[in-house]
């Protein structure tokens, strides 16, 4: 029996496997995305904020974070916690890590949105009796959201890629069940072509979003 | 309202040398003076979206941003003063309305998320601010639909919405078109009418001159003159005022 004819004939196995692995991916990603805004929102805040001692350590969260490989991050809370007693399982020492790695990101990004949204906006809110807090939430967030929207879509389709990193902890995603196939099956080829076919199914939907974003965000720069 | 002995310097810029100005409740004063004399930055520190550098501000006989301890004046956190420029309407050179709300959101987020009133009631109010500045057909439009002179008017009724005690115009016509001047001027006018207490920083020398009850001809950021607007306008006594008010006159004389 040829590789193809083989591959043909466990198809439905793989399939479910993969598919169960799809799953996996999906919440690691949802997960991770979700830590990223809050985290991302917060700290931008932060630094956006008067401050100084929580500017600094809003600074150095997203240098550390942004300077440390996602990778080795994920090793230091999966295996690094485990050593001081901390034993996480590894779904969520994956959406813990992406979640930290990725806030330090979006910080940045939450940042250069604030700081676009025009001064008077927020001495306007101010003008009528608003907090600094409150002139944030109502006021120039919702306007930093609307410009960074397309980055914030870019950087959720580069998660989903990156949550493949997550098989080096033994997270049971996508990647990490096709490694399990092809140590099975020695059908490399094969499998990884359907993994990259489920990544596709993904991500294509993820990019149609970020164009229709990006196309708004050109229209109401142009009004 | 009291302003008492405030300097405003940003490094070694001195851009106001010691301030002192009583406004009465009902009373309309407008700041006039060549650009960079202190006007806009005057109006800016009374509800502290500027800080002082030094001095005092009273409004309703109520220190603005400091509170006196037994060590001297200190600042007031973010929560008191938020209250007090609650009290305070300030209407911007550059509208500053908010983009992603439409016009009536735009009037009733003050009274809502400040004032804590229910939302009928906030509508009731932007309803009838709305009215008031001929808008009511708006409601629902986004602030990039409307002109300038529109913009301007939901400005106002924005700020009128928190029932302040005291209205600050920063040049509220300088970044219009001229013929929408006169829609926005009206708006104040009225308002002055119904005998609100106004510090109208302006270009607009007729407009001082009718609405005003008292003129303020700032330069170099200190008070040069100020008194009725028939003296200041007509019998001004220092130089620098006959100065301004020629040059100004002039370049308006071609009409």
């Amino acid at each position: 029996m040829t590789d193809w004819a083989r591959t043909w004939h466990l198809l439905p196995y793989f399939l479910s496997v993969l598919w169960s692995g799809t799953i996996m991916t999906v919440i690691v990603t949802v997960g991770g995305f979700v830590a990223s805004i809050l985290l991302g929102v917060l700290f931008a805040a932060l630094r956006t904020g008067s401050s100084r001692l929580l500017n600094a350590l809003a600074h150095a969260y997203v240098e550390i974070f942004r300077a440390v490989p996602v990778l080795t991050q994920l090793f230091i809370i999966y295996f690094g916690l485990g050593a001081i007693g901390i034993r996480l399982s590894p779904i969520p020492a994956a959406v813990i890590g992406f979640g930290l790695n990725g806030g330090a990101y979006l910080t940045e990004v939450f940042r250069a949105g604030i700081d676009a949204v025009n001064k008077g906006q927020t001495e306007a809110a101010l003008s009528i009796g608003m907090t600094k807090l409150m002139a944030l939430g109502y006021i120039v967030l919702p306007q930093a959201i609307r410009i960074v929207l397309p980055s914030i879509a870019n950087f959720a389709i580069g998660l989903l890629k990156d949550t493949s990193l997550a098989s080096a902890v033994a997270a049971p995603e996508l990647s990490f069940n096709a490694h399990m196939l092809v140590d099975e099956t020695f059908l490399s080829t094969q499998i990884y072509l359907l993994v990259a076919g489920f990544y596709l199914a993904m991500s294509l939907p993820l990019s149609a979003v970020v164009r229709m974003l990006e196309r708004r965000a050109r229209r109401s720069q142009r009004a | 309202m009291r302003i008492e002995g405030l300097h405003k310097r940003y490094g070694p810029l001195h851009v106001l040398k010691g301030i002192d100005l009583d406004v009465t409740a009902g009373e309309k004063v407008s700041i006039i003076g060549p650009s960079g004399s202190g006007k806009t930055t005057l109006l800016r520190c009374v509800n502290y979206i500027e800080r002082p550098t030094e001095g005092h501000i009273y409004v309703n006989g109520h220190l603005v941003g400091q509170k006196q301890g037994d060590r001297g004046f200190a600042d007031i956190d973010g929560g008191a003063l938020a209250r007090q420029r609650a009290e305070i309407g300030m209407v911007f050179q550059r509208f500053n309305l908010f983009p992603h709300l439409t016009v009536s959101q735009n009037v009733e987020i003050g009274p809502v998320k400040v004032l804590k009133i229910s939302r009928a009631e906030a509508r009731d109010r932007s309803r009838e601010l709305l009215n008031k500045v001929g808008l009511a057909s708006k409601r629902d439009a986004y602030p990039e639909m409307l002109s300038g002179g529109q913009q301007q008017r939901v400005a106002i009724a924005r700020a009128l919405a928190m029932e302040p005690k005291l209205m600050l115009f920063d040049e509220a016509t300088s970044a219009l078109d001229p013929e929408l001047v006169g829609e926005v001027l009206n708006v104040m006018a009225q308002l002055a009418a119904d005998g609100m207490t106004m510090i109208i920083v302006t270009h607009e020398m007729q407009f001082a001159e009718d609405v005003s009850d008292r003129v303020i001809f700032m330069d170099q950021g200190q008070v040069v003159e100020q008194g009725p607007p028939s003296h200041v306008f007509h019998t001004p006594h220092h130089a620098r005022t006959q100065a301004f008010l020629s040059a100004v006159l002039r370049k308006r004389q071609p009409r």
